[in-house]
């Protein structure tokens, strides 16, 4: 975990007048009800400690008002903390002053916006450009620039344009050029799709995770959709109230719940579409009479189109073509059901 | 012996009230009072309120309500001369400029004056039907011998209105900056606005001599800034908290987001804002003909003053038109900011 290009540590996040006193009470256990209704804090973060590491996309999920957004703010500082250390690249960014702070925005994070908040009065490529014209930069460098990032998220042709004139997915797609024309390598991403329609907000998915085959960068990427969370996260962060109930790998969290909280959430998730195989594989073992090859990569529901529903026997995984584990169908069928924890 | 001597009695203050005094000036009422022979007494139901006058009916010493404002006066009249020292250099140049404006525009031809006003306009409204009618009514009030009235008042609303906001402009962005800043300024604006428009020309015939032009300037200005200063307060506290956000996630000092975000985004109220000084410096000029300010205003104060009828409502028809005119040209500009930028 040392490479983590950013670490949040017991990092907590008190709003109010009086944010240092109020900070006493939650050390000493107050809760966050408590804190509001005796002392009228709020307590945005508690407690919380989250590695991102380069070139992942952190996914932190939550329902409104679990302080993702909070979170994700302080990351580049536009909210401080009350207490905590945020360290990016291994260097704790809230001892930085105006100026290092003002650099490390222009150039280490870049942020995509819940509704764009792109510059109405600028076209297209000055809004792409923007990082590049904070920065001083040359307009002949950075038009160049910014117009490649348009054609790359599917916008060519429309540098003139005004964002009033485009659509809401469209917008988007000149927020995501103009983080991506900053050329910063940690990209920070607030709700970036929730304000879309459901096709678009699926295509601008895809859109994301083949910009991030190709270009790894670490982004961290905030969502009250689970679908849409399972989908992009290497690493999930599921916050409730303010506090991390549970991350890994999402596809750990599905078979793993810790939380009866984490259970009823992923209750109603379409468990074959995410589930992979190399999830719940069994270590490679000699296999008499396997019945096929599955790749490790499969979803669940690829598998089973593969074998045609059949759900006996057992099959070999393999990964760039050698075997690297066996499935049992029996194995398979027994991921596809939620397990339910005590008290349900 | 009047109503409230019982008060001074009991509160010990008799021998003070009636040391000396007794020499204030005296009321009609007063005057009414001695002729019918001496004080009545008064019954309960028609005991007055305890005014200041009231209370100096009882006790000489206390002062009357006249003494209050006759103070105000005084006050004013002992820092004339100094607030005169510190005003008159530093308002000397809008006598120069509202001069200087005047000059221009009463001695170039009217065959110049009226095509570079047309090209003004083009270059402000892009609209050739703006020009088009712009041109019917200066030549309609041309014909009718209202030119260089109307032309003097165009130059008064020209310069009061650049420097209204010149001044307002920066004002409002610093009162959008510091919320201390707009408690102190929110008050004196709402003042500005409702103080009866003659009261401002009061003090200023105390502090300026009534042949300086800018003593008119200065009381259009007065008026006429506070709409811009309001609006350029309100759409820079306006501008979406996202796009202050993101110009902040990128970097931006605040310098560069002054100038490339909260001044283009609050442009279409800041230009309402003009619109509006506009309008209220023209509607000011009119009172400040009371004040010798040139113009068609003395036509309308000369048609109240000998009551010509026909002379007054020509005149105030003229400002009308003006007034429309002024209206369209900075509302089509308006426009034009507007449609840049639609959310």
């Amino acid at each position: 975990m040392s490479n983590a290009m950013i670490s949040i540590r017991n990092l907590y996040k008190v709003f109010g007048e009086n944010p240092q006193q109020a900070m006493s009470f939650v050390r000493q256990g107050m809760g966050k009800e408590q804190l509001n209704v005796e002392h009228g804090h709020v307590l945005g973060l508690r407690d919380i400690n989250v590695d991102m590491q380069e070139g992942e996309i952190t996914v932190i999920m939550g329902l409104s008002g679990s302080g993702k957004s909070t979170l994700v703010r302080h990351i580049n500082r536009l909210i401080d903390p009350t207490e905590g250390e945020l360290l990016v690249q291994g260097e704790n960014v809230l001892d930085y002053d105006e100026n290092r702070l003002r650099d490390v925005r222009r150039r280490t994070m870049s942020m995509v916006f819940q509704h764009f908040a792109l510059l109405p009065h600028r076209n297209v490529l000055l809004n792409a450009a923007t990082a590049p014209i904070v920065r001083g930069e040359d307009a002949k460098d950075y038009e160049v620039e910014a117009a490649k990032w348009l054609d790359r998220v599917g916008l060519g042709g429309y540098e003139e344009s005004y964002p009033h004139q485009l659509s809401g997915g469209m917008q988007q797609r000149v927020g995501i050029a103009r983080a991506l024309t900053s050329n910063a390598p940690i990209m920070l991403m607030d709700e970036a799709f929730s304000a879309l329609d459901p096709l678009i907000r699926t295509d601008m998915q895809d859109l994301l995770l083949e910009l991030q085959t190709e270009l790894n960068k670490t982004i961290v990427f905030i969502s009250h959709d689970l679908d849409e969370a399972l989908k992009l996260a290497d690493h999930l962060v599921i916050l409730k109230d303010g506090e991390v109930v549970q991350q890994d790998e999402p596809q750990h969290i599905l078979l793993n719940p810790e939380d009866d909280y984490i259970v009823d959430f992923i209750s109603d998730i379409n468990r074959a579409r995410v589930l992979r195989v190399r999830s719940i594989m069994s270590p490679l073992t000699e296999v008499d009479g396997a019945a096929g090859e599955v790749d490790r990569e499969s979803t669940l529901e690829q598998v089973i189109a593969q074998t045609g529903g059949e759900s006996s026997g057992t099959y070999v995984v393999t990964h760039e073509g050698a075997p690297v584990g066996v499935l049992k169908m029996s194995d398979l069928m027994r991921a596809l059901v939620p397990q339910k924890r005590s008290g349900h | 012996m009047a109503t409230y001597d019982s008060l001074f009695e009991t509160l010990g203050l008799k021998e003070w009230c009636d040391e000396g005094g007794g020499s204030a000036p005296l009321s009609m009422a007063d005057l009414l009072a001695r002729k019918n022979g001496g004080t009545q007494e008064t019954s309960a139901w028609d005991t007055p309120f305890p005014s200041m006058d009231a209370l100096n009916a009882s006790c000489d010493k206390f002062p009357k309500s006249r003494d209050l404002t006759a103070g105000l006066e005084d006050g004013f009249l002992a820092i004339k001369d100094s607030l005169r020292f510190i005003l008159d250099p530093i308002t000397e140049p809008l006598s120069w400029m509202l001069d200087g404006a005047m000059w221009v525009a009463e001695s170039t031809p009217w065959w110049i004056v009226i095509p570079v006003l047309l090209l003004i306009t083009y270059w402000v409204s892009r609209s050739w039907s703006i020009v088009f009618s712009v041109g019917a009514s200066i030549l309609g009030l041309a014909f009718i011998d209202h030119y260089l009235p109307a032309i003097q008042t165009l130059s008064i609303v020209f310069v009061c209105a650049l420097i209204s906001v010149a001044l307002g402009v920066p004002i409002g962005i610093a009162m959008s900056r510091s919320n201390r800043l707009q408690r102190v300024v929110l008050p004196i604006l709402d003042m500005l606005q409702t103080l009866p428009t003659f009261v401002y020309l009061i003090p200023l015939i105390f502090l300026f001599s009534v042949t300086e032009s800018k003593l008119y300037g200065i009381a259009i200005i007065l008026y006429a800034i506070v709409p811009v200063i309001r609006l350029t307060d309100l759409g820079i506290r306006m501008v979406d908290k996202e796009v202050l956000e993101a110009a902040q996630a990128f970097g931006m000092t605040p310098r560069q987001k002054l100038y490339q975000v909260q001044i283009p985004l609050a442009l279409p109220n800041i230009m309402a804002g003009v619109n509006q000084t506009i309008m209220m410096s023209l509607a000011m000029v009119v009172i400040a003909s009371l004040v010798s300010a040139p113009g068609l205003g003395v036509l309308v104060l000369r048609g109240i003053r000998n009551l010509e009828l026909g002379v007054g409502l020509v005149a105030g028809l003229g400002i009308v038109i003006l007034a429309i005119i002024l209206d369209r040209v900075t509302k089509s500009a308006l426009a034009r900011v507007n449609a840049g930028q639609k959310h």
